[in-house]
């Protein structure tokens, strides 16, 4: 064959340089000179506990991950406690969990082999982090993949509590607008002053979602925001002085719990309207209820409560509140992009490559 | 101005009412128990109707009032309003535009998340107990859904202002295409429709966009497509919008408004993915009393001989 030839010679044939695809330089080189491949780990797939039904999964039909060992304690014979002693659970390497599962020191405690636990909620009051950093367990949340949804959730909230878009449609659907004429007038939502209780992902995509309605954003958070031009007000109470809404959108922690009293609501005035898409308990819930009752307080928009499914009686009869079931985060989207999410961190961490969605101490 | 005779076609706001009482000699059409006869006594001193989107002059009533001079409608639609007659016969007319747009606009969307995000539904949920026995199912997001305007005027352009906040897609129909708008342009009803999840109708109703939801329309839309209308009832084939719901052929509807208000198909009561609401665009006391005073206003001027506030005729 000519010296540069297009042909190669292979054993069994003859083959056009452009047919043979390009490899690196090194495995031109004889088998003894060129480094050994990395040996393939050989260990059992990762195990998984999950301490509820996998509901995000089953709710979209979608079948659990390959290449991971999930334990359901519900389909052992043994009550949960009996199963968490179990040889089987103490070699969870991972717990995967969601907002009615706690994981606190004590479960911490009784496995372990875990390194990892990832929760599918937005908040994680739950997870009793400090245990998680002093046993150098990494934690991975919801990340992003709720943030558009609850803020979704929030605005609709605040316009059907402003304007008696539940009410009315309840008016209508009992004959009453044929029979008694008009429904009380609403409020405009325009110009009002909307105060944020925590900037955090949730409460930008509400800022940013009211500024378009022509509402002036102000909020309060741990600490002020830097490039945030909006208003701070460093207590809550303030900022409900100079609010005619407060939307909720903090975490539940020691601080902020019952952080909305008496107190804050007065301020907030009786044409006040608060909306909570965050945790039920930052609301000390009957000093609300007392002051919905009485008529101190305009209104309020609750996904959350302190004792879900549980809802004050008082607040059943009120036409003035709007009640959700805890479904800020019901969408099909949301709930496939949760399992990929889930599926996401897992094999991350189990290939010691980052958290997608690690919760970082704020 | 107190001999000036105001006819006021039906009630419509008390404040309005009262001011009307304290500046004209007020007339209520809808206490008058004989029409005609009411008439024939007090044509000759009635010099304006104060109309509504519920009532306002037609042909009939306009050549019956010889004196009349303006007709004030305390609505930004003018579909009550025979506005050829008035031409023809030099009568002004004033509306009350811009003051309403963004309650509208707001309470488009508003009915926007209540229908995806069944915010009602869920709320009979709650009160009904139900919640203690499981939780509700899965509703739809309504970030990022295509949202298609029917009439990008003054209160289309504010509800594409706020889905975009929502990172909407915004698509549009009009008469004619917007030079420099952003938004895309569709030449039908129709195509519109077939492009996009969430379709409202912002559109002034003329004899050209009546029923401009029709039958084709909603198949466009789809089994999961919504549709809002804020605009007029007979923008809808109403007939056809019913079946469509409960058939399954069209995903959900948030309507405000209807072809026989206050009368409200029943079929749709039993609905969950419908949100029924009884023509409340406007309906905030801070934007009645604006419009209320922009009714007093264009009748003070007029009177007065000043330049109108907010003339269309």
């Amino acid at each position: 064959m000519a010296p540069n030839s297009p042909f190669i010679n292979f054993p069994n044939s003859t083959v056009h340089s452009s047919q043979v695809p390009i490899t690196p330089l090194e495995s031109w080189l004889p088998m003894a000179s060129r480094a050994a491949p990395p040996p393939l780990p050989r260990r059992p797939p990762p195990r998984v506990l999950l301490l509820r039904h996998p509901h995000h999964f089953s709710l979209l039909d979608r079948p659990l991950p390959d290449g991971f060992r999930f334990l359901k304690p519900w389909e052992s014979p043994l009550p949960l406690d009996g199963f968490l002693s179990s040889a089987e659970a103490r070699s969870a390497e991972a717990i995967l969990t969601s907002a009615r599962a706690p994981v606190t020191a004590d479960l911490l405690r009784r496995l372990p082999e875990v390194r990892l636990v990832i929760s599918t909620s937005a908040g994680h009051n739950h997870i009793d982090l400090a245990e998680c950093r002093r046993r150098g367990i990494a934690v991975a949340g919801a990340g992003d993949t709720k943030s558009e949804e609850v803020a979704d959730l929030a605005v609709g909230l605040l316009i059907d509590v402003l304007r008696k878009v539940s009410a009315s449609d309840r008016y209508v659907r009992r004959g009453l607008w044929s029979s008694e004429g008009e429904f009380a007038l609403g409020s405009k939502l325009g110009g009002k002053r909307v105060g944020i209780v925590g900037l955090g992902r949730i409460g930008l995509e509400v800022a940013k979602r009211l500024e378009a309605f022509g509402c002036a954003i102000s909020y309060n958070s741990r600490k002020k925001k830097p490039h945030i031009s909006y208003p701070f007000y460093s207590n809550v109470h303030e900022l409900a002085t100079n609010c005619d809404v407060l939307v909720i959108c903090c975490g539940l922690n020691e601080q902020t719990h019952h952080m909305i009293n008496r107190e804050v609501l007065l301020a907030l005035g009786k044409e006040g309207v608060i909306v909570n898409i965050g945790r039920g308990p930052i609301i000390n819930e009957k000093e609300m209820v007392q002051l919905l009752v009485q008529g101190e307080l305009g209104g309020a928009g609750l996904d959350v409560f302190e004792k879900e499914p549980y809802v004050p009686e008082e607040l059943l009869g009120l036409d003035n509140v709007v009640l959700s079931p805890h479904a800020a985060v019901l969408t099909p989207e949301t709930v496939s992009n949760l399992c990929d999410l889930i599926i996401g961190n897992l094999e991350a961490f189990f290939s010691n490559k980052p958290l997608l969605s690690p919760v970082l101490d704020e | 101005m107190d001999s000036i005779g105001v006819l006021m076609a039906c009630p419509m706001n008390a404040y309005l009412e009262q001011e009307l009482e304290k500046r004209f000699r007020l007339f209520r059409f809808w206490q008058v128990p004989q029409k005609p006869q009411f008439l024939k006594e007090h044509a000759a001193s009635i010099r304006a109707v104060v109309g509504s989107s519920v009532a306002g002059a037609d042909a009939e009533l306009i050549e019956a009032l010889p004196r009349l001079e303006i007709v004030s409608s305390f609505s930004v639609g003018l579909d009550k309003i025979d506005l050829g007659k008035c031409r023809e016969k030099g009568i002004r007319v004033t509306n009350t535009p811009d003051v309403l747009t963004e309650d509208v606009a707001d309470l488009a969307i508003g009915l926007c998340l209540a229908v995806l995000r069944r915010i009602c539904a869920s709320d009979k949920y709650v009160r009904s107990g139900k919640w203690k026995k499981g939780d509700f199912r899965l509703t739809t997001k309504f970030t990022g859904k295509t949202v298609g305007i029917i009439g990008l005027g003054r209160i289309g352009t504010a509800i594409a202002k706020r889905a975009e906040a929502f990172n909407c897609p915004i698509s549009y129909n009009s008469r004619t295409e917007k030079p420099d708008c952003k938004y895309k342009y569709y030449p039908s009803v129709v195509e519109l429709a077939s492009n996009c999840h969430i379709l409202i109708v912002a559109c002034p109703l003329t004899p050209e966009t009546r029923h401009i939801i029709n039958r084709e329309v909603i198949d466009a839309l789809g089994p999961k497509g919504v549709l809002i209308n804020i605009g007029r009832g007979p923008h809808v084939d109403e007939p056809e919008l019913v079946s469509a719901l409960v058939e399954g052929r069209l995903g959900g509807a948030g309507l405000d408004v209807y072809e026989h208000e206050p009368e409200v198909p029943e079929e749709l009561f039993g609905l969950e993915n419908v949100v029924l609401l009884p023509h409340v665009g406007s309906g905030t006391v801070e934007t009645r009393n604006a419009m209320a005073d922009l009714v007093l206003g264009n009748l003070e001027a007029h009177f007065t001989n000043k330049p109108l506030l907010t003339p269309v005729v």
